[in-house]
């Protein structure tokens, strides 16, 4: 595949890669128009580039122009470069709007063995599909805007084979969570994150974009999964897969890119699911991960290089060592995100709340990852389910993922969040503190306004297992 | 003080100037720039928002707060400095605040390649030559230093003080040679990527199968 994509080899040992999706969001764009102008260049393959606005949206009240005029110059900044530039752009209203992993995907943007790149972080998340995604930084959107490629090495492969299947109440989410409290933040770097075996091949699409989405906080700059059956019938009928006869050609091409079952990894990690129970985090990275039975880690029992950030952890977040997590008090939950803001997230959550109702004195609210999936929750009379009980039904956006819109924790606030990190800061508050969990688990958190193990809130109900999506 | 307005231009091979330890495993990009001042539609003001809400909680005790020199062109930090958020606000920050170089324990990737894309060499050493070097830098505020990427070292202006410093060797040549803008490089072969769009089986109907 990266063959396929290759153009030449540049000085330094990189490799001029071929970009078949470029994605932009309103955020990491105009520096590099704006650059793109300076040099005197145009777009080059401007039908290669789509844009959408996430991350700044409102959630409440989207009437233009935004009551934060910063915000609104970003918005017109982004529609004014689409225009000027022949870029199509699925912005507010359009039905096509939202995060930007979640409708290229939707729209059957994302097919296997593309290369795609866009300014941030998670595009890891396309992965999923068996494309080489990454996040590039606002140099790189220029220079794929310019020539519609861009300077990049070859990353080593790190194979993580997950045998077994997660059991009810545990989630794609608490599976990447584990994943990365066992092999830490750090572990990734330089490489990609291939992801395989029955725990694997068991999961829908939507469940293996969230494992993907996160190789970014294990430090992997890709996820990556074969395409399989799944695969395809998710992009069968999406607006952009190939139809008819192309349809089969294609999935016939995309069928020989798997890798070989005998190829050979710079490394391989093995973890059995069946053994992963719902995982929080307790600290300020992605890494301090703990399932919901343990307590949080004592100093001594960890590894000298962790013992560092934990300690100022405990600090931040101001929890004991050696206590449990569960039971701990929650101000805000927020289901959301390009992690977990998908159908079945809201779903999975839905399911916890249903007859139920949101805790006195806790902030819940649900934040659709697009127009498509607030439309078929919608449909499927989700948003009713969360209201009644007392949650904030919102327009669709990033939201309190990164808090660059209204949407943000006070003071020291701590929320109960389906998104991705759990920085210092990352929420909106410079002392408010976050505690990562599958939507299910958030859903949980709301009703009691603790920390809880989900599974002792749902009941087996075969016709409510894991998504069917 | 004429390094704050001049960016890295053309070959970079050394770096010279004071410099600032900021110690800590894990920094992420949202702490070197706080979200909330990603709303912006240039980078020109972001130097003065870089560490905002830790410079704020810690005062006298952040670094960046406690300026001993105008101007600091040489950060020296830990391990897996600049992971989270692939904004390139994080080194665009750093680098409009006066950062030129930057040495640690290992960089996250993607911070690393914008570093690299703007002309700011980030170099390692081992985690105890880090703390070493962090010690002596607190210990000397009024020191000059020099980093060469030519001669991989680093050093005080007195020669008192000299550490071997590693570096990628692509990343470096890439540096020293002025090769570190790779728009230009690109540019030049689009007759190539034109004939390879043509072989793409997703951009010609899945024919060339
Ligand atoms: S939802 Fe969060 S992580 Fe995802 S793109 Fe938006 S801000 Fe980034």
């Amino acid at each position: 595949m990266w063959d396929l994509h290759h153009i030449a080899d540049l000085p330094g040992g990189s490799t001029q890669l071929f970009v078949g999706l470029h994605l932009i969001h309103e955020v990491t764009s105009p520096q590099a128009f704006s650059a793109l102008k300076e040099k005197g260049l145009s777009v080059f393959c401007p039908e290669r580039t789509v844009a959408t606005v996430d991350h700044i949206v409102p959630t409440t009240n989207q009437e233009r122009p935004f009551a934060d005029p910063l915000a609104e110059e970003m918005l017109s900044t982004l529609e004014r470069n689409c225009f000027e530039q022949g870029i199509t752009l699925h912005g507010l209203h359009s039905g096509k709007q939202g995060i930007v992993h979640v409708i290229a995907p939707e729209l059957g943007l994302t097919q296997p063995g593309m290369t795609i790149a866009c300014g941030d972080s998670h595009t890891s998340t396309h992965g999923a599909f068996g494309a080489i995604a990454f996040g590039i930084g606002t140099s790189q959107v220029r220079d794929v805007l310019a020539t519609q490629s861009l300077s990049m090495k070859k990353l080593k492969v790190r194979r993580i084979w997950v045998n077994g299947k997660l059991t009810e109440g545990v989630y794609a989410k608490d599976l990447i969570l584990h994943v990365i409290k066992t092999l830490g933040v750090k572990a990734g770097v330089g490489y990609a994150y291939e992801f395989g075996g029955p725990g694997i091949s068991a999961l829908s699409m939507e469940e293996r974009m969230t494992v993907c989405n996160m190789a970014i906080e294990g430090g992997a700059r890709c996820g990556y999964i074969n395409p399989d059956f799944e695969t395809f019938s998710y992009l069968h009928g999406t607006t952009h897969s190939p139809k008819g006869e192309e349809w089969e050609k294609a999935k016939q091409w995309w069928s020989n890119l798997a890798s070989e079952p005998d190829a050979i990894y710079d490394d391989e990690v093995v973890f059995d699911a069946t053994n992963i129970a719902p995982t929080v985090t307790w600290g300020i990275t992605p890494g301090q991960g703990i399932s919901i039975e343990e307590l949080i880690p004592t100093p001594d029992s960890m590894d000298p290089t962790d013992r560092q950030i934990a300690l100022e952890a405990y600090k931040y977040m101001d929890l004991e060592p050696g206590t449990p997590i569960q039971g701990s008090s929650i101000d805000v939950c927020f289901i959301g995100s390009c992690t977990n803001g998908r159908l079945s997230d809201l779903h999975a959550a839905a399911n916890v709340v249903k007859g139920r109702k949101v805790a006195n004195g806790v902030k819940a609210f649900v934040v659709p990852g697009s127009e498509a999936v607030a439309k078929a929750a919608k449909e499927q009379g989700l948003d009713n389910v969360f209201r009644t009980a007392g949650f904030e039904w919102r327009e669709p956006g990033c939201s309190m993922c990164l808090a660059m819109n209204p949407d943000k924790l006070e003071g020291r606030q701590i929320s109960a969040s389906s998104s991705n990190r759990n920085f210092k800061g990352r929420q909106g508050s410079a002392s408010g503190r976050t505690l990562l969990m599958s939507p299910a688990m958030v859903a949980a958190a709301a009703i009691t306004g603790r920390v809880t193990d989900v599974r002792d809130l749902i009941t087996y109900n075969p016709e409510n297992k894991r998504n069917t999506e | 003080m004429e390094t704050i307005s001049v960016f890295p231009k053309g070959l970079v091979q050394t770096v010279q100037g004071s410099a600032i330890a900021l110690r800590g495993d894990d920094i992420d990009t949202d702490r070197i720039i706080p979200a909330r001042y990603l709303k912006c539609v240039t980078f020109e003001h972001l130097g003065g928002h870089v560490f905002a809400d830790d410079r704020k909680e810690l005062r006298d005790k952040h670094p960046f707060n406690n300026n001993k020199s105008l101007t600091y062109s040489i950060l020296i930090v830990n391990g897996n400095f600049g992971c989270g958020s692939s904004r390139e606000h994080a080194p665009q920050a750093l680098m409009r605040w006066g950062i030129r170089a930057i040495i640690g324990e290992s960089f996250a990737e993607i911070f690393y390649g914008n570093c690299l894309a703007l002309g700011i060499p980030c170099v390692t050493s081992a985690s105890e030559t880090i703390k070493q070097i962090q010690e002596t830098v607190e210990l000397n505020p009024f020191q000059e230093w020099k980093l060469d990427l030519c001669k991989k070292n680093f050093k005080s202006k007195d020669d008192i003080y000299f550490w071997p410093i590693n570096i990628e060797d692509s990343s470096r040549e890439m540096l020293i040679e002025g090769n570190w803008d790779a728009t230009a490089k690109l540019v030049a072969n689009k007759g190539i990527l034109k004939e390879k769009l043509k072989k793409l089986p997703y951009l010609n109907n899945f024919k060339s199968i």
